[in-house]
């Protein structure tokens, strides 16, 4: 049932060069399993399309293991997947706020990275427009790798087998900003999580269907939480206030635009595999969904740009909040977060 | 082997007369030329020297500047007869601290006569949001903000007794694309039809500039550094960048 749109063309051309220059031209190139940007069948058109940054397994493979690179940061600790860990779908297990190099504690909670091809603005307040530059922070602050790119460009160059990992993605040793960027983007850009229990349901694949629970949850999703967390990717990647606090001590998108009726407002999230990318929220202070509901049956607080949708809160019943759970988790997509082409290899 | 003779004979009276032809003519329709910019970095007439010379802005107050770069991009030519040449993927960055980058080349510009000269103060909305870039937009050059995806257009830092930020410093990171804090500006020059750009096979003509950096300070609003010493972004770089919009470069001269 996946539309599969090969973007996909010629594999280790380079490395048959390679081969054909050495003049072992008998050996025989391993035969490799395409990587694939696939488009579940309920998802709208995405708005990366690999146009300018043409997928290949080679740029994947390097993307993978840049993404997984550790001696990329200040002190050798962390790598992107210290904070965006597969198995809580790319977010950080356990951690209110992200923990990166010299034990320092950021300001916000992970993000988990599925679907990213489909979002137009990254990050909790929407800094970022393009999913490509989405690494710079990271490598950046102080707090998370406190590296800078042109130490990463002189370590890449100096260590094996990067340089020829560069070759075989790109076609030349060269090695730089752009290049490093356009494979960590083969990686993130195809993380595509379309495969829960709910997607199968709702494409009507092989006879699944809800139990009464889930389905009872997913009418009352309907009813009470798509108006923001709207279906498929369950938000609708605007920017609101749900409540958490009187008045913020995270600005939010007003620090992006400056408009003070945007102070205190956050994307909403997406609640795919929510599941497994506890705590919640941008600064992580809930660690269940039973917090999470409850936040929304009796905690709202009337701040300033509270969303109205929200000024009487979300009353809910418990029968109605185990209804709901059991609807999210069927939002989980074990698929993905097992499928070892996106694991450290 | 018969053809190929054929052939020759034909071609040879072409290469004769298209070579007659050419040398009638003192600009050749298609043909294409280079020029070179000088971006001569000063303070209010004084040559720009980093770190050590203090200068003083328009409320008289001191200062020294330690950085100071900037984005010149999408450079466009115009005629006199109003027709105009927009130099594709023109993006460069000046930085005082490296001479090389002061002197821009401009390579394949149809040859003729140009007595216009406009080009963007930073970098178009478009490449402020696309992909990874590389060259003179290449994140690598510290022109790019990571949390609020653009480019920083003009970027100065420095020290002022004035300045009541630790250390007494200056930062003034310019940039931003979106209203009300747009700061892309634009600058054009006419250039004096007796003496205009003369682009030609045979000649590369240098144009100079002056770019006088205290600029940022002056012009619409006279700028303290007690009470403006740090802006990235939003509605103080906006003061600054329309300080900067015509006051930044002055065509100076050129050479032809
Ligand atoms: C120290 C932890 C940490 C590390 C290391 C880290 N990130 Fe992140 N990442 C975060 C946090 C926190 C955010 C959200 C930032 C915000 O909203 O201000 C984020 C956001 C992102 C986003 C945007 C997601 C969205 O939905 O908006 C992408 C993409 C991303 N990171 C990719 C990477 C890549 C690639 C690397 C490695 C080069 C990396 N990250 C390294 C913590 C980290
Ligand atoms: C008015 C819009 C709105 C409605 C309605 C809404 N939410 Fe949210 N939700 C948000 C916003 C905004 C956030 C992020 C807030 C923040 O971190 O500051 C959020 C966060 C969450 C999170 C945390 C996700 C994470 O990864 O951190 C969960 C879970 C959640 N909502 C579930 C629900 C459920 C279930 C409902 C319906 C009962 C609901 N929401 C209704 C806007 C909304």
């Amino acid at each position: 049932m996946l539309r599969k749109i090969t973007v996909i063309a010629v594999l280790l051309l380079s490395t048959a060069m390679m081969y054909a220059c050495s003049k072992n031209e008998d050996e025989i190139t391993p035969e490799e399993k395409k990587i694939t940007f696939s488009i579940p069948a309920n998802f709208p058109a995405p708005a990366y399309n690999f146009e300018d940054n043409k997928l290949t397994n080679a740029g994947f493979a390097l993307g993978k293991k840049l993404f997984y690179e550790a001696r990329l940061s200040a002190d050798k600790s962390v790598s992107c997947g210290s904070c965006h860990q597969q198995f809580a779908a790319f977010t950080q297990l356990d951690h209110k706020v992200s923990h990166g190099v010299n034990n320092c504690q950021g300001k916000r909670n992970t993000p988990p990275l599925v679907n990213l091809a489909w979002q137009k603005a990254f990050f909790w307040d929407g800094g970022v427009k393009n999913i490509e530059t989405s690494p710079l922070n990271a490598i950046t602050d102080a707090c998370e790798m406190g590296t800078d790119i042109e130490t990463i460009v002189a370590f890449l160059k100096s260590t094996a087998p990067y340089p020829d990992l560069f070759k075989q993605a790109f076609g030349s040793t060269e090695i730089n900003s752009q290049l490093i960027l356009k494979s960590i983007t083969q990686f993130t850009a195809v993380l595509v999580s379309g495969n829960s229990k709910y997607d199968k349901v709702t494409r009507k694949e092989g006879g699944i269907s809800f139990s009464a629970a889930e389905l009872a949850g997913y009418n009352l999703f309907k009813e009470k939480c798509s108006s923001c967390h709207a279906e498929p990717f369950f938000t609708d990647f605007s920017y609101r206030s749900n409540g958490l606090d009187l008045v913020s001590t995270d600005e939010g998108r007003s620090h992006i635009t400056g408009v003070s009726s945007d102070f205190g407002k956050f994307r909403v999230p997406t609640l795919r595999n929510i599941e497994y990318t506890s705590p919640y929220m941008h600064d992580g202070r809930f660690y269940s969904l039973d917090e999470v509901l409850e936040h929304y049956n009796s905690g709202v607080k009337s701040s300033a740009n509270l969303d109205p949708q929200l000024k009487n809160g979300i009353p809910l019943s418990s029968t109605e909040k185990e209804q709901i759970k059991a609807f999210l988790k069927t939002l989980t997509d074990n698929e993905f977060i097992k499928n070892t082409l996106y694991s450290e290899s | 082997m018969k053809l190929s003779q054929y052939l020759l004979a034909l071609v040879c009276p072409i290469i004769l007369l298209s070579s007659c032809k050419k040398s009638t003519e003192e600009v050749t329709p298609d043909a294409k030329s280079t020029f070179s910019i000088e971006f001569e970095n000063q303070v209010n007439g004084s040559p720009l020297v980093l770190n050590t010379t203090t200068y003083k802005n328009a409320k008289g107050e001191d200062f020294k500047i330690n950085i100071f770069k900037y984005y010149v991009s999408n450079i466009k030519l115009s005629k006199a007869d109003g027709t105009t040449y927009l130099i594709p993927e023109s993006y460069f960055l000046i930085d005082a601290s490296k001479a090389e980058s002061t002197n821009i080349t401009l390579k394949d510009v149809p040859t003729g006569d140009y007595t216009k000269i406009e080009y963007t103060i930073g970098v178009d909305y478009a490449r402020n949001f696309a992909g990874a870039q590389t060259g003179a937009l290449d994140p690598i050059n510290g022109m790019f903000w990571t949390w609020n995806s653009g480019y920083i257009f003009v970027k100065l830092e420095g020290t002022s007794p004035q300045s009541t930020d630790t250390g007494n410093k200056l930062t003034f990171h310019i940039g931003g694309v979106t209203d009300p804090n747009n700061t892309i500006r634009t600058f054009a020059t006419e250039i004096n039809s007796a003496n205009p750009l003369r682009v030609r096979t045979d000649g590369k003509p240098n144009m100079h500039f002056i770019v006088n950096a205290a600029a940022l300070f002056t012009g619409k609003t006279d700028i303290s550094f007690a009470s403006l010493n740090f802006t990235m972004g939003g509605a103080n770089s906006v003061i600054v960048a329309n300080n900067y919009t015509n006051g930044l470069f002055r065509l100076d001269h050129i050479h032809n």
